[in-house]
């Protein structure tokens, strides 16, 4: 049996610069991306969702709308961004459930014990996030290439698009880890992460135009970041000038990742496991 | 130099106090451990000591660096196990050692040696590569020991490291415990049951409201809280001042006499022939018994003689 020894001589050392912010929240990351292949249930509905979403929305929802000036059809063309974008969206959730559960079994005092780089725990969470909505967002395009839908305008505004969808659902992240980190349980953070993301994606123009909307929900859905993102990543997808659509939906995404970023790593270090 | 130093540690929740000014030092190579019931300041006290929460008055220092002005430096030389195990069941035993030695900045290899290392340690290289959702509590909590211990901490903390252990469990992390003390661990324990402490540390601090209010080796505050405890039980509670002027006379110190028992206890410092002395004596004045016990003084026992109040007066443990 080999004898625990504990001198003074320490292995550990104390981070100091970004180079150990980025190799902290690699090393948390991949604390989560290697569970990804294990945990088959997850994978199975990480995959269906996206699935479900393309086929429910385009053959439920699809047939009656007349497609809005500027578009193919309604459903290929301009119903699947939208889905793309709140399927992408919904991915955030993740973080905050995430949070919660190493909140409530105590991993968050250790980490919190350890000379790392704190905001590493949350940054490195929002990076796995990331990668598991990138995997999810590549199966529902492979579905949505399957129903019918084309890239119109060039590869490079296509990268745009799906770039910006990434970056908008990691802004999001944030906030869900923000909001992971304020509940009491995971089954808050899952109830508080979801609900108002349903008000949000609806009340937008990605499933119809927003000037079909009732006169006092327009302006509501005209100034929903959502609103901008979606049309932004649309008119990219369909070879569109996204105009001003596109810098407030940038823009919106770096606010958001700003201010929630500051202020979930406040939270974090105030932190107490539950 | 002493491993652990605090000095006047204050610490405020709103109104209520939950550090009143606490002294405490943990010598190089010792175990103290912190007693007391839910609610006195024992996870407060760690908490600040491992740099969780920022005191309100007063400093605390380990290895001589303060834990509020460099939190990070404290934070290589520490090793926690708190009241929850905290594991990341999703992953096996090996790759959370592997995982808390990246966050050390140890290189990959040398975690990976230091994670077998401690795997062989704790009796766990069967359970290594299994997923820790599927350990028992007693293999959660060796692992969640051989956490604190990846990067040879210069102080290991045990916040109630048996609590909600079941018997056999809790027997197993005693005598673990006891073989991490025999190898020299400075270990600061806290700690409701005063045979844990009794056993596990070297010297005691028991602490109440946020206060210390006695301190020293077990064998010292047993003599000061006395040794065995003589315990009457009688029928009629008329009788009770009886029964406490004759229990006086055995025992030393005051009796105590629970009225709604019916019962008088009184410290002892033999207890062969005890009994039967006693039952004599009680006879000889009248007194109609039910019950005559020895028994060792509970944690109740120890708060009562040194407090005045019982473990359950104290509200819950503050944050």
């Amino acid at each position: 049996m080999a004898a625990v020894d504990t001198l003074p001589e320490q292995h550990g050392s104390a981070p100091s610069g970004g180079m150990w912010v980025l190799r902290d929240s690699w090393t948390e990351a991949s604390r989560h991306l290697r569970i990804i292949p294990r945990n088959t249930e997850l994978l199975v509905f990480a995959i269906i969702q996206p699935i479900m979403f393309v086929v429910l929305f385009v053959y439920v929802f699809g047939g009656a709308i007349a497609a809005p000036p500027g578009f193919d059809n309604y459903k290929q063309q301009y119903l699947l961004p939208g889905i793309f974008a709140q399927t992408v969206l919904f991915g955030s959730a993740f973080t905050g459930v995430g949070l919660a559960e190493d909140l409530t079994k105590g991993l968050v005092d250790r980490l919190r014990s350890l000379p790392m780089a704190h905001p590493a725990v949350i940054i490195g969470r929002t990076l796995s996030d990331l990668v598991r909505n990138v995997l999810s967002f590549a199966v529902m395009l492979g579905v949505a290439f399957a129903v019918g839908f084309r890239i119109r305008g060039s590869i490079g505004d296509a990268v745009m698009a799906t770039l910006l969808l990434f970056f908008f659902a990691y802004a999001f992240s944030w906030i869900q880890a923000l909001i992971g980190l304020s509940v009491g349980s995971v089954e808050a953070a899952n109830s508080a992460g979801f609900i108002w993301m349903f008000p949000l994606t609806f009340v937008s123009s990605a499933f119809v135009d927003t000037a079909s909307m009732p006169r006092f929900l327009r302006p509501v859905a005209d100034f929903n970041p959502f609103t901008k993102v979606t049309n932004a990543t649309r008119a990219l997808y369909n070879g569109i000038d996204p105009g001003a659509d596109l810098w407030w939906a940038i823009g919106w995404a770096v606010g958001i990742t700003v201010v929630f970023a500051v202020l979930s790593i406040r939270k974090f270090n105030r932190a107490a496991s539950k | 130099m002493p491993a652990v130093v605090s000095e006047g540690l204050v610490k405020k929740f709103g109104k209520t106090e939950a550090l009143r000014g606490v002294d405490l030092q943990v010598e190089r190579g010792t175990v103290v451990g912190m007693l007391g019931p839910n609610g006195a300041g024992k996870t407060t006290m760690v908490r600040i000591l491992t740099t969780l929460l920022p005191p309100d008055g007063g400093r605390a220092l380990i290895d001589g660096i303060d834990v509020a002005r460099e939190p990070q430096k404290v934070r290589a030389r520490i090793g926690l196990t708190g009241q929850y195990a905290a594991i990341d069941e999703r992953l096996t035993g090996r790759e959370n050692l592997e995982h808390i030695g990246r966050l050390f900045h140890m290189g990959r290899a040398p975690a990976r040696q230091r994670a077998g290392e401690l795997l062989e340690r704790f009796d766990l290289v069967d359970a290594g590569d299994r997923l820790v959702k599927e350990y028992s509590g007693g293999m959660g909590r060796r692992l969640d020991i051989a956490m604190s211990l990846i990067a040879k901490p210069s102080v290991l903390f045990l916040d109630e490291p048996t609590t909600g252990l079941d018997p056999r469990s809790r027997l197993a992390m005693w005598d673990l415990i006891e073989e991490l003390v025999a190898e020299g661990t400075t270990t600061l324990l806290t700690t409701q049951y005063l045979d844990e402490a009794d056993r596990l540390a070297h010297r005691i601090v028991v602490i109440d409201h946020g206060s210390v209010i006695a301190e020293g080796t077990a064998e010292e505050l047993k003599r000061q809280i006395g040794g065995e405890l003589l315990e009457v039980t009688v029928p009629d509670r008329a009788s009770l001042p009886d029964a406490a002027r004759v229990l006086g006379s055995i025992g030393y110190g005051a009796p105590q006499v629970d009225d709604a028992l019916g019962q008088v206890t009184v410290s002892i410092d033999r207890s062969i022939g005890i009994v039967p002395a006693a039952v004599r004596a009680l006879d000889l004045a009248g007194v109609k018994v039910d019950d005559v016990v020895v028994r060792r003084p509970s944690l109740d026992d120890v708060f009562l003689s040194l407090t005045g109040h019982t473990t359950e007066d104290t509200p819950e443990d503050p944050r």
